[in-house]
């Protein structure tokens, strides 16, 4: 199981490696341009948030990058479906990107059953990434129970946006 | 070990690719630990002095009218003031100190109506063992509990406790216990275990452990560590230094190890936390995420659930390491938890099968599943009482409460009525469950506790917030 882990970390990170080779890519290879960069610490010049950052998906996703669920359900609705199409066509379109899809529960369950929901949420997600193409190799879960939430009152608000899978871009 | 080390590296390597920092498991420990603090040393049984003429009275206290004793406490007594590590002011204050522990103990349980050291005269060294029984008959103290320390040539301390029946002028009982002074407090715990026992019928509790979360800042940014204590409070102890998230810890019945979940890989993974070694392993080598563990009740066995593509179901795992892991559940829905009931054949679990959190039991291999509770409300969190005859659980009604019902899933009462009580753990003598109390919205927690009355309910006075209590057996 860990070889397995290894072997997939590494042929992305080759992948990746290899992309940045290629002359097609969309990305502007930013050291190439920038001829007279002896100095390479401080770079106050255009960083752009690179394609594959979790900064440029989440600019690119703008709110798409989270689904929310209802009280103890992890099916994936309509309005759920095209948010995770954005976000499909978003790793289909940089295959150098990695995500993990995190699962979040509301603060009223209990705390074992909420880490299982989170799971259930985040592999839901996962599951309509791959069913849309998004190679499995390149998709993580975790879950986060009630541990993190985003909105800390408590009231049916809250726990509606607590009741959630983010999708992250894995940084490189 | 060296498998476990090389795991570990390759671990790192796979992370330092994602955005989690490449941590070793054992990196979130805390390095300053003495395991004498945290596991459990021998506390020797001792003989102690008598008149030799207390031995085959026997008192019968009702049942109703235990509760209501009157019971002094006075210091102990020293044969020689002499200095210990125990107290920097000499054995003499050690006595006061071992009274005033036994005092609070019944105390801050509801039990009896104790009247303490403070408030009391303070008997001579040969008083102990021949009670001024003048002194106590005008104090409408029904019941005397006297005690002494005697520090050994060898360093430790020998305890000794008495209890009289002051108005039949007889020794009910007496114990002795030989301690290391780091332990001074557990030799007043089993006094105070002592008289319980003896006054109520009922099993000793108080010279136990409980581990649990402490939990510090905001809502949204908390930090949780694994921590253990007392079963009063005292000797508090952190065990995790708080740079990942740690939940739901349990003790193993030998207080030798705790599992508990960290994310200390940026995933959720039941660890097995070696008292002795000061170091943690996986209690499982799998990449899935492992959750709620629990111990069998004869240490050699784990349950934990783990998910798999999203499906959490039961596993049952040997503590000693290594064989096959044995899935014990099976099917779409969540099935979560597991609780042994004392003979380690039975297992109450929760399941949302029915579309909700309901409990269920099984045995012990997996075989014959069947859901318990039909009273309305979701079941969540069971634990099956270490005396077998209730089962407790978190009753989800809107609000959370805790509450008791038989094997059966009958009878049900419910105890506590806070906006979210959840997650109860057992005394070890079955009469009295901790649980934690969540505040709504600024999600504060807090340890409480109450007996099956439900009438004595009581916080648990802890350093900071505190969640997910799991109250071990009484000390070996």
């Amino acid at each position: 199981m860990n070889r397995l882990i290894i072997a997939v970390t590494l042929s992305s990170a080759l992948a990746l490696g290899a992309c940045k080779k290629e002359p097609p890519v969309v990305t502007p290879d930013a050291p190439q341009d920038t001829v007279t960069q002896p100095t390479p610490t401080p770079t106050p010049t255009s960083t752009a948030p690179q394609p594959g950052s979790q900064s440029h998906f989440s600019s690119a996703m703008a709110g798409a990058d989270t689904i929310y669920f209802d009280t103890d359900r992890y099916n994936i609705d309509n309005e759920d479906m095209t948010a995770l199409r954005r976000q499909a066509e978003y790793l289909l379109q940089y295959t150098g990107a990695r995500a993990t899809v995190e699962g979040h529960a509301d603060e009223r369950g209990t705390r074992d059953y909420n880490l299982a929901l989170g799971e259930r949420r985040a592999n839901a997600a996962k599951n309509y990434l791959v069913s849309l193409g998004v190679p499995e190799s390149r998709l993580r879960t975790v879950s986060y129970g009630e541990e993190r939430p985003v909105a800390t009152a408590s009231n049916e608000q809250a726990w509606a946006r607590n009741r959630r899978a983010v999708t992250v871009m894995i940084e490189r | 070990m060296i498998r476990f080390s090389l795991f570990a590296s390759l671990t790192g390597v796979a992370l330092s690719l994602s955005a989690t920092p490449a941590l070793a498991q054992n990196d979130d420990l805390m390095t300053d630990l003495d395991p004498a603090s945290i596991g459990a040393q021998d506390v020797e049984e001792t003989t102690v002095e008598g008149d030799g003429d207390g031995e085959g009275i026997s008192v019968t206290v009702t049942a109703d009218a235990w509760q209501d004793l009157g019971i002094a406490i006075a210091s102990f007594a020293t044969n020689r003031d002499v200095s210990t590590p125990a107290n920097s002011q000499g054995t003499a204050a050690l006595g006061l100190e071992l009274a005033r522990v036994v005092y609070s103990d019944l105390r801050f349980n509801g039990l009896f109506r104790p009247v303490g050291p403070d408030a009391l005269p303070r008997p001579s060294y040969p008083e102990i063992t021949d009670p001024a029984w003048n002194t106590w008959r005008g104090r409408s103290a029904e019941m005397l509990v006297h005690g002494y320390v005697r520090a050994n040539d060898d360093g430790r301390l020998t305890v000794g406790c008495y209890l009289y029946d002051v108005a039949l002028q007889s020794e009910l009982v007496r114990e002795g216990w030989v301690v290391n002074p780091s332990e001074w407090r557990r030799a007043a715990h089993k006094c105070a275990d002592l008289v319980y026992s003896r006054l109520s019928g009922e099993d000793p509790f108080f010279d136990s452990r409980i581990a649990y979360i402490a939990e510090t800042g905001p809502k949204d940014n908390r930090i949780k560590r694994l921590a253990i204590m007392d079963s009063d409070g005292a000797n508090h102890r952190f065990i995790t230094n708080g740079q990942s998230t740690a939940l739901t810890p349990r003790y193993s019945p030998d207080y030798s190890k705790i599992a508990y979940l960290s994310y200390v890989d940026g995933n959720p993974r039941i660890y097995v936390y070696d008292i002795g070694s000061g170091r943690q392993t996986l209690v499982t080598q799998s990449a899935n995420p492992t959750f709620a563990p629990r111990w069998s009740p004869d240490g050699r066995y784990i349950l934990y659930s783990m998910a798999v593509g999203g499906n959490t179901d039961i596993y049952r795992v040997s503590a000693a390491g290594g064989g096959t892991p044995q899935r014990l559940t099976s099917g779409p829905a969540i099935e979560v938890g597991g609780s042994y009931s004392p003979d380690g054949s039975q297992i109450v679990f929760e399941s949302d099968q029915s579309g909700a959190q309901q409990c269920y039991v099984m045995n012990s291999d997996g075989s014959n599943q069947r859901r318990i509770s039909f009273f309305g409300g979701r079941c969540a969190s069971p634990e099956w009482s270490p005396r077998g005859d209730q089962i407790a659980f978190t009753h989800i009604v809107g609000d959370f409460h805790i509450a008791v019902m038989n094997p059966q899933g009958r009878n049900m009462r419910t105890l506590t009525n806070g906006w979210q009580d959840e997650g109860p753990t057992w005394a070890p003598n079955g009469r009295i469950i901790q649980f934690f109390r969540t505040e709504r919205n600024s999600g504060d927690t807090s340890i409480w506790q109450v007996d099956l009355t439900g009438e004595n309910e009581r916080r648990l006075r802890t350093p900071v917030g505190a969640s997910d209590p799991a109250w071990g057996p009484v000390l070996p």
